[in-house]
């Protein structure tokens, strides 16, 4: 090879040590220095093992059978501990995936920073608190002198992955792993985070490992991309060639897994509205005790919508914007303080005269597949509870009904005996899916229903639920995160902030011409995917003030 | 279980034996527990006495078992009525929230505070000692630790989606409760319930030795230990088998405590 390498892993493989299950096998990957390289996989695929174990991180339960891990030219394996732990931050940094637990909360975050350069750094406690703040003014912490004096609690998830980054940038390492860095903030959170990560990187010098189950997001800032797959890797190359032309069935399928939009449908041309909302309003009550009250919070100021029948409705938002609020008061999980919601026609509130048929007619999937089923039921009888109000149906017809929407969900009878815990994620979310469809209701809530999922699966289940809304005609809410999900499944989008809508609009109108500034933000997140030849693709940033319109090559 | 630990046999083995001890001891002892023989006073262990005999010449085993099946009917009697009780407060609190909880648990964590076998003797002082005192004084004294546990596990069930999922099928919230909430709570009220077998019974036996449990001659193994006291030069055995007979049992009831926990925590139950 004509280049140094920074990193070498040769033929590194790993071993459950109890089983003596292979789940990282015979992985040879290499990192130049000044090089962004991608690790994209699925749950499971040993991603995580294999970046982990560069820094001797692996967990005690699995043994390292063979290869080895070569870092400016040293022998990992071989270095004695002392010299290990030497590396480990002063050279090679690791930003984790969980903002709210990489970060020790009973330490101030100063302590914290300094904790690193105290032990690597032969530098006396002024210089050192120089270092810090202007690292913390470069990852954008406003108040740097406030923030030495804080606790991690005292930060957003986004601003703890900031700190997080200053405190293993402020070392200067020659590698950066990063785990799944962003994977747990907002999609307008998670780019700024990147975009500082990048920039200070680059600045640096420091070549980053990154590893995430997201291709586009992994896409967007590497040179290269690794793909794995059961502890193998599939295919590595430049990140413009694997996306153009990507080799391997695996990346073929991760690539197709990538949500895009579908031909606009032909709705018919109904102005009743079967589900309106007028002006609702949402407040948390504050925590009432003995002596004192808090005060609540409004989480909801007035919204208005109307989804009209069979029309699929997308609300997006960041977190905190109120659209999961505003999903559990239209399913009756919550009270409005004001506001009303009509069905059919009819104004509906807890306990009115119509409230039965609306909650006959009314259905929610969540967003959670480990938790919305009871462990404790069986497939069957967990669908079959969805029936148990519905007054007309004798016991046969609802054996059979069930048996029916289990194989609508592409289940089958071979799972009906089962309990939740012996089924995938992807299994599960196809259960609670049928549990919310048995009843043959006329609107779903569908509240982050895939953003659990892995990505293949996340597809295959998207498809399925296209599908069944097509063949069963009920009109849908669907709630998400991801505008990718949403370009793909909906029909029309309806974007909300702080608890208000700032737009709304049919889907081509929203992504081709959004008009306010937050969805502007919410749409820069996401590339626009145009489909090349042999399964390929081309990502189209939309709104990038980075020369990266193409895929970058380095 | 592929793991059957040691804990779980050996635990198992011990509440084996003293079940049918107790069993046995309900129905047939070697001797009449109660009948005195002054010929036979404090006899050491021995081929016709097996663990000796007391100061009015009892024989000490039969005496032992029949304390067994007292112990063991008290303390299941106990827990049952602490644990009923309990479910249904921790039920309550934990599902209606508000007001409900905030009264009904006020005097529940004055109660916790309040040490148990104190407020035992409080109200066996006041009612007066004997079986059925013990078993209520007990139980109140044991209700609120249940409701604890019980109301914890109901405010994290209840912020389950299949909890709203239930809400959302138009279920009744009384519906939910019982199908969805109580079935969740029983493991960790298996475990809670084995190991409070073992505190009543400790409970049991230390209210006897203070001389506020069944009256004598009735034996159980806390008025045994307690009698045993003025002759512990002269018949150590007096003092030594009961003793055994309240070690050996609570041990078996923790070991088997542990072993249910790991085999009812979800996580351990597996694939």
């Amino acid at each position: 090879m004509a280049r140094t390498e920074l990193l070498q892993v040769e033929g590194l493989s790993l071993v459950v040590a109890r089983t003596e299950l292979e789940v990282v096998k015979n992985v040879s990957f290499s990192v130049a220095p000044g090089e962004i390289v991608g690790i994209v996989g699925e749950s499971g695929s040993g991603k995580t093992l294999a970046a982990r174990s560069i820094m001797a991180l692996e967990p005690p339960a699995t043994r390292r059978a063979g290869g080895s891990i070569r870092f400016e030219g040293k022998d990992l394996a071989q270095l004695p501990p002392r010299e290990l732990r030497r590396l480990r931050g002063s050279r090679i940094g690791m930003v984790f995936q969980e903002p709210m637990t990489s970060l020790n909360p009973s330490m101030l975050i100063g302590r914290q920073l300094d904790e690193g350069l105290a032990l690597h750094r032969d530098l006396d406690a002024k210089e050192r608190r120089a270092l810090i703040l202007d690292m913390l003014r470069r990852v954008g912490i406003k108040d740097p002198e406030g923030a030495l004096e804080a606790y991690p609690h005292q930060f957003s998830g986004g601003m703890r992955q900031r700190i997080m980054l200053a405190s293993v940038m402020l070392l200067q390492p020659a590698l950066l792993v990063a785990d799944e860095p962003t994977t747990a903030l907002d999609a307008v959170v998670q780019r700024d985070v990147l975009e500082l990560m990048v920039e200070l990187t680059r600045a640096r010098g420091t070549a980053v490992l990154m590893i995430s189950h997201d291709l586009s997001m992994v896409a967007r800032y590497t040179d290269r991309i690794i793909v794995m797959c059961k502890g193998e890797i599939v295919e590595q190359g430049t990140t413009q060639d694997l996306l153009r032309q990507p080799r391997h069935p695996y990346t073929q399928k991760l690539l197709a897994a990538m949500p895009r939009r579908l031909p606009k449908r032909d709705l018919s041309t109904s102005v009743q509205p079967i589900v309106e909302v007028r002006d609702l309003v949402v407040e948390y009550r504050g925590r009432q005790g003995f002596f004192r009250k808090e005060s609540g919070k409004r989480a909801l100021h007035g919204v208005s919508l109307a989804i009209k029948p069979r029309e699929v409705v997308a609300l997006v938002g960041g977190s905190g914007s109120g659209k999961t609020t505003l999903g559990r008061a239209i399913a009756g999980l919550l009270d409005p303080a004001g506001g009303e919601i009509r069905f059919g026609g009819r104004s509906v509130r807890r306990g009115s005269e119509d409230w039965g048929n609306y909650r006959l007619n009314c259905q929610m999937v969540f967003q959670d597949p480990y938790s919305s089923l009871d462990p404790r039921m069986t497939i069957a009888d967990l669908v079959r509870e969805a029936l148990r109000l519905v007054p007309e149906m004798g016991h046969r017809e609802k054996v059979e009904r069930v048996s029916e929407i289990l194989h609508d969900v592409g289940l089958g009878d071979a799972f009906a005996g089962r309990y939740p815990h012996e089924l995938s994620g992807g299994q599960r979310q196809r259960v609670a899916i049928a549990r919310a469809l048995v009843r043959r209701p006329a609107f779903v809530i569908a509240d982050e229903p895939v953003s659990a999922l892995d990505v293949t699966v996340r597809a295959q289940v998207l498809d399925l639920f296209a599908d069944l809304q097509q063949r069963h005609g009920f009109s849908c809410l669907f709630i998400s995160h991801d505008l990718g999900v949403v370009e793909q499944i909906a029909d029309r989008v309806i974007v909300m902030q702080d608890g208000r809508i700032v737009e709304e609009g049919d889907r081509d109108t929203i992504f081709d011409q959004p008009q306010d500034p937050y969805t502007i933000k919410l749409l820069s997140a996401i590339p626009a995917l145009e489909a090349a030849a042999n399964g390929g693709v081309r990502l189209r940033w939309r709104f990038d003030d980075m020369p990266q319109g193409d895929v970058a090559t380095a | 279980m592929r793991f059957a630990a040691p804990n779980a046999i050996l635990g198992g083995l011990i509440i084996g034996v003293l079940g049918v001890c107790a069993l046995f001891g309900a129905l047939w002892t070697p001797f009449d527990p109660l009948k005195i023989n002054f010929a036979a006073r404090l006899q050491p262990p021995g081929p016709v006495y097996w663990l000796g005999t007391d100061e009015f010449g009892r024989d000490v085993l039969s005496r032992l078992m029949t304390a067994a099946a007292t112990s063991v009917w008290i303390s299941l009697l106990t827990v049952t009525a602490a644990v009923s009780a309990g479910t249904v407060i921790g039920m309550l609190t934990g599902y209606l929230r508000g007001w409900t909880d905030r009264i009904l648990m006020a005097f529940n964590d004055a109660l916790l505070a309040f040490p148990g076998i104190l407020l035992a003797l409080g109200l066996l002082a006041v009612m007066g000692a004997n079986k059925y005192g013990i078993i209520l004084a007990l139980g109140l004294a044991y209700t609120p630790s249940v409701a604890r546990v019980v109301r914890g596990t109901v405010l994290s069930l209840r912020e389950k989606e299949y909890v709203d999922a239930s809400r959302v099928m138009g279920n009744s919230e009384a519906y939910t409760m019982a199908r969805h909430i109580l079935p969740n709570c029983i493991a960790p009220l298996t475990v809670l319930a084995t190991s409070m077998f073992g505190w009543v019974l400790l409970a049991e036996s230390a209210l006897s030795f203070l001389g506020l449990g069944v009256p004598p001659p009735a034996p159980t193994w806390g008025n045994m230990l307690a009698s045993s006291r003025s002759f512990i030069t002269q018949a150590v055995w007096l003092g030594i088998f009961p003793g055994l007979c309240i070690s050996l049992t609570l041990l078996g009831i923790n070991l088997l405590g542990d072993a249910l926990r790991d085999k009812l925590d979800p996580r351990m139950r597996g694939v």
